[in-house]
């Protein structure tokens, strides 16, 4: 037993350094699309619909990341509280919230409570790839960009019901020891405006776009997204091993005590046995002896 | 001339290339496009799918399969985003 659950935390803690080793090498393109957007968002008018607040939000969209496998201490109910709390707050702004999960662990929550899943994916949650991040992203865009035309309380003249909210929910890696659940908004994005004196040097005013900046806004949201959600889901598989591997580590310390304790019952009991054989022995050797009988 | 660019090729996952280079090539939706040193700055869509090549100092050449990319020039280089970037199996140009 003990071997398995330092097994585990050791598997937990070389993935650690391979999630975190990711986040790390996903940075530089994070960075750039940031840079770009920057550019675009200051050149061109930004009235994009990913980019505005809708008037009436009806329906929101909340996306739950969790792990595929438990024995990872309070990692995937934390998230599920966290984004359990989000839900209430959505319910009470009188938004119906629309649940898409990732991670086994989330899917069973809400089967086992009969409630509605809109979308789910498993199965990636330890080593997420792009492609998992994409697959995600592209079902989530649809679905904000199906909610824009939406009525009251049925789908509008495209006929899917969409959302008109984006939200994520996954568990940020602050340390070894510290993962925070976090909430996100992920649509409409929002857009900072800063003084031009504070932009990042090296932002010129004047971009030449090819094709026209509304077309390149149009291509590069959905891919900024997209990257967003891959960060999420990189830094949640962080949490996700960081988390197995506390807990791995201290049923690893539970078990040696447990074995200190059976093993010192077990030669404890075995002596006691060995001193009882010796004394019958040794008692049926001194009352041969004391009925005179020679052996 | 001495003068060079700044050339940072990324995907998602990863940084695929940097460094110094003569002269980027690559097709944008629009048309095919060469930057050198100097260009204005521009931000384009590549071309799907689509090719960069990278001119090294030496007069080598580095050509990449980019998918889902997109060309940015700055004062600071030139950088090009892609969801994929592989190196090109067949060496094309010279």
């Amino acid at each position: 037993m003990k071997k398995i659950t330092k097994a585990m935390e050791l598997v937990a803690t070389s993935r650690i350094a391979k999630a975190q080793a990711r986040v790390e090498a996903s940075l530089p393109y994070a960075q750039a699309i940031t840079g770009v957007l920057t550019a675009l968002a200051s050149n061109a008018r930004i009235d994009h619909p990913m980019l505005t607040p809708r008037e009436r939000v009806r329906r929101a969209g909340v996306l739950l990341v969790t792990a595929d496998r438990g024995l990872a201490g309070g990692y995937s109910s934390n998230a599920i509280r966290t984004a359990e709390s989000l839900i209430a707050r959505l319910r009470a702004d009188g938004k119906e919230p629309v649940l898409y999960v990732i991670g086994r662990k989330g899917v069973s929550f809400y089967r086992f409570r009969n409630r509605p899943i809109e979308a789910s994916w498993t199965g990636f949650s330890e080593q997420p790839g792009f492609a998992d991040a994409r697959e995600v992203g592209e079902t989530l865009i649809k679905a904000f960009v199906a909610g824009a035309d939406d009525e009251a309380d049925g789908p509008g003249p495209d006929g899917v019901r969409g959302v008109d909210e984006l939200h994520i929910v996954y568990t940020e890696f602050k340390s070894l020891m510290t993962q925070n659940p976090v909430t996100r908004i992920i649509g409409p994005l929002q857009v900072e405006e800063r003084p031009r004196s504070e932009a990042a040097p090296g932002v010129l005013p004047d971009y030449e776009f090819e094709p026209n900046p509304e077309a390149l806004l149009d291509a590069l949201l959905p891919k900024y997204i997209n990257t967003r959600i891959y960060a999420a889901l990189l830094e949640s598989a962080a949490s996700e091993s960081a988390a197995r591997r506390r807990a791995m580590k201290s049923a690893t310390d539970n078990a040696e005590e447990m074995i200190d304790k059976y093993t010192r019952e077990m030669n404890s009991a075995r002596q006691a046995g060995i001193t009882q054989e010796i004394s019958e022995i040794v008692g049926g050797a001194n009352a041969l002896a004391a009925s005179g009988s020679e052996v | 001339m001495a003068e060079q660019l700044n050339v940072q090729l990324v995907a998602v996952e990863e940084k695929v290339w940097s460094g110094k280079a003569d002269m980027v090539m690559a097709r944008t939706t629009e048309g095919e496009l060469g930057v050198l040193p100097g260009h204005a700055p521009m931000l384009g869509q590549l071309a799907e799918p689509g090719q960069v090549r990278i001119k090294l100092p030496g007069g080598e050449q580095l050509t990449y399969d980019v998918a889902g990319g997109f060309l940015s020039v700055s004062d600071r280089g030139v950088t090009v985003l892609a969801e994929n970037a592989t190196p090109a199996t067949a060496a094309s140009g010279n």
